[in-house]
């Protein structure tokens, strides 16, 4: 990988307003025509990791590299991005056509050439014949592609985009996060792209940077980030999950839930104290004869694809998606394949604040374990 | 429902104005009040109109000056950056809880013969300056009493202003200067003209800062009105006077309105 790949590198940013450290050593790297979301909580850094690329934010520590050199002395008028903003902040007193041109005026481009430029940005975002329209007059999704048209129309190297469906109803969400994909495909930008929607996030990057508590927790694509979650907080905020403590008992030998269960996770101590993510989809209802683990139904919810099912184990309430439902207060037998079993180190080196998350604890189940024997049973 | 408040607005707005306009159309003769137009031939009499065109014109020099005063330091309170605004915003309201009389007073021993600034330039060996009972003493007092008018609307809406737009603005490639003309000026203008109307109003009517300021013989179209009703007694020409003045005051405000109109939050009219 060459350093040209990466058009946009921060490099150990820190920072803190006043006494609070919002951000805390953020490394990472945006490769040309990227699409990059920063997904956390709110409250979680992402929307200030955004501000000091725009250069709206000077970090405390740290540096910014654009194309391998830094610019974090650069203001924001001089840099080679542009930003759709969170609540779109276009100019109340200049209509659609104004605004989309205000970029270009600044740079004295003709006005033939701005007739031009703007008339074919409204057909890209489906607002054509709207440009003499009042802002204060348009619906919130069309203020959001004003917004989107007014970055775009300056061809910018790198789009930068807070939040920008957030206001919209979830149908029109939908069909913008198609739109913007589409959108960032055809022009060859790179866009950085900040939600607190891990739906929104699966749905559209190339590449994912879960933030907490100001720091990144696990980057990468979206089907590792889902299916290989680096640690319970990633586990926990990327779709549902069932997170347990667990003991590692030997390689590919993990105990919870009173029970044994071959896995696929290797490189563990002996005994080790683990956390154990599943998803509620990776859960098989059988009969409870065959299962390792039999619980009582509590509560059935249709979701529309799938049921989801409540069920009472021993110490532990599984959630459990199914197409098939069971009815509450019946006992069935749950059933995960070793590879649907995720086994997670305690504390992982880029973990240290969970702040956002809480999970139950069961300290009687770590004795339990510690009495089992070492050998998985199957 | 509106009741009380049509009572109100009859008690304190219509029936004061209807006595104006009433004794401005009536002449006493032995005593008899009859209907005439001659109050209002007599005030379009050249004299009278030059009376009146010199107190708009120091009304608009002074409301002018008070723009030109006055933005710099509502934009300085309302940036982020400065920090001790508060303290800058009690220091101009604070002559404003002083009686009026007593601060244009008191620019008179500053600008007398052997006044404060008189002895200042005599010290340092210049001239002196001779601007007390001018067009100027009364301009600079009518700017020193109605900056605060000024300064407060457009600081309001500079402090209301979405900082994000700005920084949408700065993102979009705009330098500061460009921000500030595209954007945070016309974006203002709103206070700016609140801020016309609250100062050229009272500059227009006054008569206790030429009177003070000009001198005796100072002639504004306040101290003419005072003039009639206190000195001359004649209720009839000073009414006729006064309602002129209103239709002045209403046609200029109207114009500053129009000029704002298509940004009308925060305008006064």
């Amino acid at each position: 990988m060459s350093e040209m790949e990466h058009l946009i590198e921060l490099v150990g940013v820190d920072k803190v307003f006043g006494q609070t450290s919002v951000l805390n050593n953020i490394n990472f790297f945006i490769r040309r025509n990227e699409f990059l979301t920063l997904l956390g909580p709110s409250g979680c850094g992402k929307t200030t990791t955004l501000r000091i690329i725009g250069g709206f934010d000077y970090p405390t520590r740290g540096d910014l590299i654009f194309e391998g050199k830094s610019i974090l002395k650069l203001p924001p008028h001089k840099r080679k991005v542009n930003t759709v903003f969170q609540k779109y902040a276009l100019f109340p007193n200049m209509n659609v056509m104004e605004n989309i041109a205000f970029g270009l005026r600044i740079k004295k481009v003709s006005q033939s050439a701005i007739d031009a430029k703007v008339s074919s940005m409204l057909k890209l975002v489906n607002l054509s014949g709207y440009g003499k329209r009042h802002i204060t007059s348009l619906s919130g999704g069309q203020q959001q592609r004003v917004a989107i048209a007014r970055a775009l129309v300056n061809e910018p190297q790198v789009l930068l985009l807070d939040e920008p469906l957030g206001a919209l109803d979830l149908k029109l969400r939908k069909e913008m996060q198609i739109e913007l994909k589409n959108m960032q495909r055809e022009l060859g930008i790179t866009f950085i792209y900040v939600t607190h929607d891990q739906e929104e996030a699966l749905t559209m990057s190339d590449t994912i940077a879960v933030m907490n508590a100001g720091e990144i927790q696990q980057i990468g694509k979206p089907e590792d980030i889902y299916n290989e979650p680096k640690n319970a907080f990633v586990a926990n905020f990327i779709g549902e999950s069932n997170i347990l403590e667990g003991t590692m008992l030997r390689d590919c030998c993990v105990a919870f839930a009173g029970k044994k269960f071959d896995c696929v996770d290797k490189g563990f101590n002996r005994n080790e104290a683990v956390d154990v993510v599943i998803r509620p989809e990776d859960i098989a209802i059988v009969p409870p004869s065959e299962a390792n683990l039999t619980g009582l139904v509590k509560n059935v919810t249709f979701k529309g694809v799938h049921y989801e099912m409540l069920i009472e184990g021993e110490d532990y309430l599984w959630k459990v998606h199914s197409t098939v439902m069971s009815p509450s207060s019946s006992i069935v037998g749950m059933s995960i394949a070793p590879d649907l079993i995720h086994v997670m180190r305690k504390k992982s080196s880029s973990s240290s604040g969970y702040a956002c998350y809480i999970y139950s604890e069961e300290p009687e189940m770590l004795q339990a374990n510690s009495q089992l024997n070492a050998v998985c049973a199957e | 429902m509106s009741a009380p408040y049509l009572f109100w607005a009859l008690l304190f707005i219509v029936i004061p104005i209807a006595l104006v306009i009433y004794y401005s159309l009536c002449t006493e003769v032995d005593g008899r009040m009859l209907f005439s137009w001659e109050n209002y031939k007599r005030a379009f009499e050249p004299i009278y109109i030059r009376v009146m065109w010199r107190s708009v014109l120091l009304a608009l020099i002074s409301t002018l000056a008070c723009i030109l005063a006055g933005y710099p330091v509502a934009y300085i309170m309302a940036s982020k950056e400065y920090s001790s605004k508060n303290l800058l915003l009690f220091l101009f309201l604070v002559p404003m809880w002083m009686n009026f009389l007593l601060r244009t007073y008191s620019w008179l021993t500053i600008l007398e013969k052997n006044g404060l600034i008189n002895t200042l330039l005599a010290f340092l060996g210049l001239p002196k300056l001779n601007i007390l009972y001018s067009d100027k003493a009364v301009v600079l007092g009518m700017v020193y009493n109605f900056l605060p008018f000024m300064i407060l609307p457009i600081y309001s809406v500079l402090k209301k202003m979405d900082q994000s737009l700005i920084e949408a603005a700065q993102d979009l490639g705009a330098d500061s200067k460009t921000v500030f003309l595209r954007l945070i000026l016309p974006m203002s203008m709103p206070g700016v003209i609140s801020g016309i109307t609250m100062v050229f109003m009272p500059a227009v009517t006054t008569f206790i800062i030429s009177d003070l300021l000009g001198g005796a013989q100072f002639m504004l179209i306040g101290n003419l009105i005072e003039q009639q009703f206190l000195k001359v007694n004649n209720w009839n020409f000073g009414s006729a006077l006064s309602v002129i003045l209103m239709f002045l005051i209403i046609a200029s405000v109207s114009i500053f309105s129009m000029v704002d109109k298509n940004n009308d939050e925060g305008a006064l009219f």
